[in-house]
């Protein structure tokens, strides 16, 4: 099926041509919609009490209920929505047949599960030579720790980044962040090891099973904490909203005139930017009262600091500071919008600390397209959603529909795969 | 020698720091043949972890950064100087026989060179080419520079991570540098098989805040459906899970500094589970044998939770649990999960590479493994210019007077 794509009007997708199985899962529900919204064929298969994501809040109007879960609704766009019970004979078989008409099979079950049911890689390549499938568990498939039981959070502790993230106060906890960021990164992972295992099968025939691991994604996802370790041996201590470093840095969130925080990103370094920063601090009556104005002014006089010094060259250490210190002060007396654009009108890179929701209402996010309207008949309107995360010129990235409703294409996908298997035998 | 994956494919690699050249990175250690291409007059300093700790040894320059050591493992590495005619001229050749072009300078730098996406096509027609910055090429805020706190603090994530009452907390390292790198490998493989399936290339417009925006999801479809923003009284907590549906959730004190135990009850039989094990008349009450009920009673459960686990440590923590199936872990610290966590060891992922000036050295593996084709890691980072010969000689052609003339006038 895959060889032989339809002539449409409409740009094809990326991946259009593909076909995913994809059994339902937290872990996994990304790569699927990464995978559809890039405009492969995703099949999510559900149990017949549907995926534990409809039981995730929140819920539209706060009704729940299993086709109001937006968490359903986000992690499954574009895909088809079929119910099995894998448990039943008869439905391990309308599973298998689906397997024979699939690229790749996507999953996430307890490491053991598959095999239980007689449908692990060894099982499905049986049906399909050239099938690729991938695995995404918590510790990988034959690791030591692979029956632990693990989320979102124990894995991210697990893992490194909650070591490196919270306050500068260490009584407080470290911090995991939201948006379920280890099953992201292990989905983002499942998604480039299916394209390199589709590459690799299109190039000689051979299908591979693809074993993502959530514990070492998380792992190689620390930045420096890692490789600090790697190289020096030394451990990174965490601080308030910056870098966790072995040494202390100088804060780098402000508290703006309406309250928002704003981040003074990368202070001056070049000869440019001080005077830039000084410029700004002069239009904006802060010259007189900025008390390291005259480090500021040694860095006017340089045509750019060595940051690798920092640390070793006091009087670099204290220019760079100062740069700092001016940032700091405009932030904490200007609204953080006008500071964002006003920073990055003199081309220094700083960030407003947006809520999340506060990108749909920003002018760029905006311009570009990136609230993307998904209609939902039942309740008889479009919503907004989360954009394109990469933008193909030549492919669009497109969410073809909203999540499907439980069993929503039962009818649709076996009758079509009867047909496709008469025309096959 | 090398993974076989992708060894089809050459990508013309002008990345740097994280977010550009860990991309090329995990394509190198699939086998594709990445060619970073550097400029001499900087002496390849554009990308400034070149010369950043940390260091193996005392040594310091621009072939001694550990970070960028990890970051550009299998790749080779180039000088070329895109200022000249001479050197816009070995740049097309090696794209004429390259299968991608990749890079993350701020918007326009390239198309300022004179290599647009349309001047690259003209190369080679079914050129793919990636763009990776923090705003994209396109839309009013094109011009902003960016790195991976100011990336992330604009998309919502930093915000989202955090305590009620407080500053945000943010991540603690460069996650959308991370993120944005797995995105842009996703974009270099997905428009390489949608070429290989119509022979068309294309230009590939990735936003760093973009591709952050879209892994808080559910929060932002809470705003445009319930109009509940995230930024409200009480909020985030996120140590909690994010939407009350697990109750004890968090990151809970242990005994010893800094010493932290991350515990979740997933559902009514995890919170069971672990009340026997608590034995403790507060926890045993059935008053709590429900989701709603614990949700409401969060922080005094939290405050007693605590005090079991304070005096504890935080390793007997969890396995107690997990011999009872709940989740929970150590919040590991870099020593603990890469020297003694069995997982990690058992996984291979801290490979040794070899470095040309910094010698054998372990770096970051890859969270994947491929039955047929996996990655591999043996050459460490390329010193500035270090594959010259190899690429210039042997892939373009250029015979050793010529090469001679080039390092000369300075244009490689």
């Amino acid at each position: 099926m895959s060889g032989n794509a339809s002539q449409t009007q409409r740009p094809r997708g990326a991946l259009e041509g593909l076909r995913v199985v994809e059994l339902t899962s937290e872990a996994a529900a990304l790569a699927g919609k990464l995978l559809a919204d890039m405009g492969a064929e995703v099949i999510v298969v559900e149990p017949p009490s549907g995926s534990i994501l409809r039981s995730r809040p929140p819920f539209a109007e706060d009704i729940e209920d299993r086709e109001r879960s937006l968490t359903w609704w986000h992690y499954n766009t574009s895909k088809l929505g079929v119910t099995l019970d894998l448990d039943t004979e008869a439905d391990r078989e309308r599973f298998r047949n689906l397997i024979r008409v699939a690229d790749i099979v996507l999953e996430s079950e307890p490491p053991g599960r598959m095999a239980d049911l007689g449908l692990d890689y060894a099982n499905l390549r049986e049906l399909k030579s050239d099938l690729v499938m991938v695995s995404v568990t918590p510790f990988g498939r034959g690791g030591p720790r692979r029956d632990e039981v693990a989320t979102d959070l124990t894995v991210l502790a697990a893992g490194g980044p909650v070591w490196s993230s919270g306050y500068d106060d260490h009584s407080l906890p470290p911090i995991r962040g939201w948006g379920n960021q280890g099953y992201n990164i292990a989905s983002l992972y499942a998604v480039m090891g299916t394209l390199i295992a589709i590459l690799v099968r299109d190039e000689r025939g051979v299908g591979q099973h693809v074993d993502v691991n959530m514990h070492a994604a998380a792992n190689v996802t620390t930045e420096q904490a890692t490789y600090t370790w790697l190289v020096a041996r030394q451990t990174v201590q965490r601080q308030t909203g910056r870098h966790a470093e072995t040494n202390p840095t100088m804060p780098t969130q402000v508290q703006c005139s309406d309250g928002f925080w704003v981040n003074t990103g990368v202070p001056p370094r070049v000869r440019s930017e001080f005077i830039a920063v000084h410029d700004w601090l002069r239009e904006l009556g802060l010259l007189g009262e900025f008390s390291d104005r005259i480090l500021l002014e040694l860095g006017m006089d340089r045509e750019r600091l060595d940051l690798s010094k920092l640390g070793e060259d006091v009087e670099i250490q204290a220019i760079f500071g100062a740069g700092r210190e001016a940032m700091t002060l405009i932030a904490s007396r200007l609204p953080s919008y006008e500071y964002f654009m006003g920073a990055h009108k003199r081309g220094m890179p700083v960030a407003i600390i947006y809520s999340p929701e506060e990108v749909f209402e920003d002018p760029h996010f905006k311009a570009r397209g990136f609230p993307t309207p998904v209609e939902h008949p039942e309740l008889g309107k479009s919503i907004p959603y989360p954009g394109a995360p990469i933008r193909f010129e030549g492919s669009p990235w497109r969410i073809r529909g909203r999540a499907p409703q439980l069993g929503e294409h039962n009818e649709l996908v076996f009758e079509s795969l009867a047909a496709t298997s008469a025309l096959r035998t | 020698m090398g993974s076989s994956a992708l060894s089809h494919l050459r990508i013309c690699d002008l990345t740097g720091q994280l977010a550009g050249a860990g991309a090329t990175k995990i394509l190198g250690a699939f086998g594709a043949q990445v060619i970073r291409v550097e400029d001499p007059v900087a002496g390849g300093l554009w990308d400034i972890l070149r010369s950043l700790g940390p260091y193996v040894d005392d040594r310091r320059g621009r072939n001694l950064g550990g970070g960028f050591n990890n970051h550009n493992v299998e790749k080779l590495g180039i000088t070329l100087n895109l200022r000249t005619e001479r050197g816009k001229e070995l740049f097309r050749r090696l794209v004429a026989v390259s299968d991608a072009v990749t890079e993350n300078f701020a918007a326009g730098v390239l198309a300022r060179r004179g290599f647009s996406y349309e001047e690259l096509r003209a190369i080679k027609r079914e050129i793919v080419y990636v763009s990776n910055c923090g705003f994209g090429h396109v839309g009013p805020y094109n011009r902003f520079k960016s790195w991976g706190p100011v990336a992330q603090a604009v998309c919502g994530l930093t915000f989202s991570s955090g305590l009620p009452d407080m500053p945000p907390a943010g991540w603690g390292y460069s996650y959308m540098d991370h993120a944005g790198a797995y995105f842009m490998a996703i974009a270099v493989l997905a428009a390489i098989f949608h070429r290989n399936r119509t022979g068309e290339g294309q230009w590939v417009d990735l936003s760093c805040t973009e591709a952050g925006a879209t892994l808080n999801g559910p929060a932002m479809l809470d705003y445009t459906v319930n109009r509940r923003p995230l930024r409200r009284d009480g909020m985030p907590n996120s140590n909690r899970s994010q939407f009350g549906e697990m109750v004890p959730h968090g990151i809970y004190p242990a005994r010893g500094e800094d010493r932290w135990v991350a515990i979740a009850c997933r559902d009514d039989a995890d919170w069971r589970a672990l009340s026997e094990l608590l034995q403790e008349p507060w926890a045993s009450s059935p008053r709590y044998a429900t989701l709603a009920a614990r949700r409401d009673a969060e922080d005094v459960i939290d405050r007693q939770l605590s005090a079991w686990t304070r005096e504890r440590e935080a390793s007997a923590i969890a396995s107690l649990l997990q011999s009872r199936r709940v989740p929970a872990s150590v919040v590991q610290r870099p020593g603990e999960r890469i020297d003694e966590d069995p997982n990690t060891r058992a996984w291979g992922l801290w490979p040794v590479v070899k470095h040309s000036e910094m010698g054998e050295v372990r770096v970051e593996g890859l969270p994947l493994h491929l039955s047929e084709t996996d990655w591999e890691m043996e050459r460490g980072a390329p010193c500035v210019g270090e594959h010259n010969e190899l690429v210039y000689g042997e892939i373009l052609g250029i015979t050793r007077a010529e090469m001679e003339e080039l390092e000369k006038e300075g244009t490689i």
